[in-house]
């Protein structure tokens, strides 16, 4: 084997022998899995009740909706995974041992952005049966359509799981551009459950600012799968195209992974 | 097992920010041999080994393994093993650990299972390391060093947080590694810690080199401590005999052969307690690394 395919062969064999990465398997397809059946139930039974009024949301719109929350509250998952790959090995001090074995840093580096892309896709792929399984099941049983045989559905799924792919890739990105590991895990928890929801909330009353919430991360990834619980919210109607929210999402990634490895990963390791 | 190779330092300076770590540091480390690389904390002996293994980049000089520099080897732990600060997952076990060290340095998997046994552990290599001490935790450090079988040993304070019988056991180890041809360089803040071990000795304080050299030459004044129930007689008997007595913790510190400080108190009449050669290390070490406290010189810096 090359020492490229060995560094990450080893990242692999790093990843799998501690417990994070199933941990947060578990925890993403859990909260997707209720949240899809959760946002189903309350789309179509709850509008449905006498009294509610208002018009039914027509069964074109209310599937996409459902199995994106794999996505829309799904792709802090990933992006955790891919930060703690670098910020367990600071917070652990084990940075040396690694770069022993690996003298040339930027194989590392490309061992940790490949575990974190696929290991992404998989929880992508894990995440899209948690909310299609569950969302599926719902819908059916309030006779809604659950358009598991429109090729729209299952190109939104593979959008899903390249969109995890990419996230995965973002947090490997976050990790070497704020090494410490609670510094970067505060810094994305507040990004992405605080600023970010509020700055897209506000975007939709200020024309002004909707032009610039489409960039966001958050609303790229929203743009690249197609559909979002919380898009719908916002009124994302101005979304980018697909493919741009997901030039958008790898820029994030490119961004943070050219500052991190041109400062921290270069870095004397004491 | 590849061959032992020459470490060399050649002028090696490090600055971090405006302090100065290491200041053009150069010794040569021979194979085959126990080379002790000893000063107190804060010296610049970590710092120095993590020059030599390219985790730290020098402002100036440079150290080579073999003549080449360690990030340009291209199996790295095949020819050099390296234990630094003993750090580990805690969440991984020793296994896995070494597991994923093969992989990533080429090594056979098989090497897993001999170096666990070499360093006694394989009865605790499926347990998470959270949960060793760190007794433990040095041994699974000098199996990681171990697993490439190389030919050089750079270990970081081995011997630091051990409890005796494992001081006894890796004394005995590295003197059998070294036997084999390998060239060992282990750092250490004592001398005592490591006397028994080294057979050559580099001393840095301030990040500057003290000594270099075997350990034999470091006591060159072949101080013999002597001590009896009536000190002060001893020391009148000794001063009377033409040398210079100096009160250490164990009694008396002399420049001169046992034999000759024993003829000496027998036809003084002085009934010896202590009699021993060797004793001027401690103190000829003390006093090297000793001497920038003492002149102030480290404010400098």
């Amino acid at each position: 084997m090359t020492a490229l395919g060995r560094a990450i062969a080893a990242e692999f064999a790093k990843t799998f022998t501690t417990r994070m990465w199933w941990l947060l398997l578990l925890i993403l397809v859990g909260y997707a899995g209720l949240g899809a059946a959760g946002i189903a139930f309350a789309l179509t039974v709850a509008p449905q009740t006498p009294g509610a009024g208002g018009p039914q949301l027509g069964g074109l719109e209310l599937a996409p909706i459902v199995y994106s929350m794999a996505t829309a509250s799904g792709f802090v998952f990933p992006l955790i995974l891919g930060a703690m790959s670098v910020t367990s090995e600071v917070r652990h001090r084990t940075l040396s041992t690694t770069f022993l074995a690996t003298p040339h840093r930027w194989m590392v580096l490309v061992g940790k952005l490949v575990v974190a892309a696929v290991l992404g896709a998989a929880y992508g792929v894990a995440g899209s049966a948690a909310t299609v399984g569950p969302g599926a099941a719902v819908l059916n049983a309030v006779g809604e359509d659950t358009q598991l045989g429109d090729g729209a559905t299952w190109a939104l799924v593979a959008r899903m799981v390249l969109a995890m792919a990419i996230w995965g890739v973002v947090g490997v990105g976050i990790g070497v551009l704020i090494p410490s590991q609670v510094g970067s895990i505060v810094a994305i928890l507040a990004f992405t459950q605080f600023v970010e929801p509020i700055a897209r909330t506000a975007a939709a009353f200020v024309d002004a600012l909707s032009g610039v919430a489409r960039f966001l991360p958050g609303a790229a990834s929203d743009a690249l799968v197609g559909a979002s619980f919380y898009s719908t919210l916002a009124g994302g109607s101005d979304a980018l195209e697909w493919w741009q929210g997901g030039l958008v999402l790898a820029g994030y990634a490119v961004v943070f992974l050219v500052i991190g490895a041109t400062t921290f990963w270069r870095r004397d390791v004491t | 097992m590849t061959s032992g190779e020459t470490i060399v330092f050649e002028g090696v300076t490090k600055n971090f920010g405006a302090v100065r770590a290491v200041s053009d540091l150069s010794f040569t480390v021979q194979p085959g041999r126990v080379t002790g690389f000893l000063g107190p904390n804060g010296a610049g002996k970590s710092t120095s080994l993590r020059v030599l293994l390219g985790l730290v980049t020098a402002t100036a000089g440079r150290a080579t393994i073999g003549g080449v520099r360690y990030a340009t080897l291209p199996d790295p732990m095949r020819r050099v093993g390296a234990a630094l600060e003993a750090a580990f997952h805690p969440g991984r076990n020793a296994r896995a650990h070494l597991t994923a060290a093969a992989i990533a340095g080429g090594l056979p998997r098989a090497r897993v299972g001999t170096v666990l046994e070499l360093v006694g552990m394989d009865a605790y290599a499926d347990r998470r390391v959270g949960g060793y001490s760190m007794g433990m935790r040095q041994r699974l450090a000098l199996a990681t060093a171990l697993l490439g079988d190389p030919g050089v040993l750079v270990l970081d304070e081995p011997i630091n947080g051990l409890d005796p019988e494992g001081i006894r056991w890796t004394r005995g180890f590295l003197r059998a590694l070294a036997a084999e041809g390998r060239t060992v360089l282990l750092s250490s803040h004592l001398l005592s810690e490591v006397q028994q071990t080294v057979d050559d000795v580099v001393v840095l304080a301030d990040g500057r080199l003290r000594y270099d050299g075997p350990l034999t030459g470091l006591g060159a004044g072949q101080a013999t401590v002597v001590d009896a129930p009536d000190r002060a007689a001893l020391a009148a008997a000794l001063t009377v005999a033409g040398l210079t007595p100096r009160a250490v913790p164990e009694g008396l510190s002399v420049d001169a052969d046992p034999a000759e400080v024993g003829r000496i108190a027998l036809a003084a009449g002085v009934a010896l307690r202590e009699l021993r050669g060797g004793g001027g290390l401690e103190e000829e070490f003390l006093a090297l690394v000793g001497h920038d406290a003492a002149t102030g010189e480290g404010a400098a810096r």
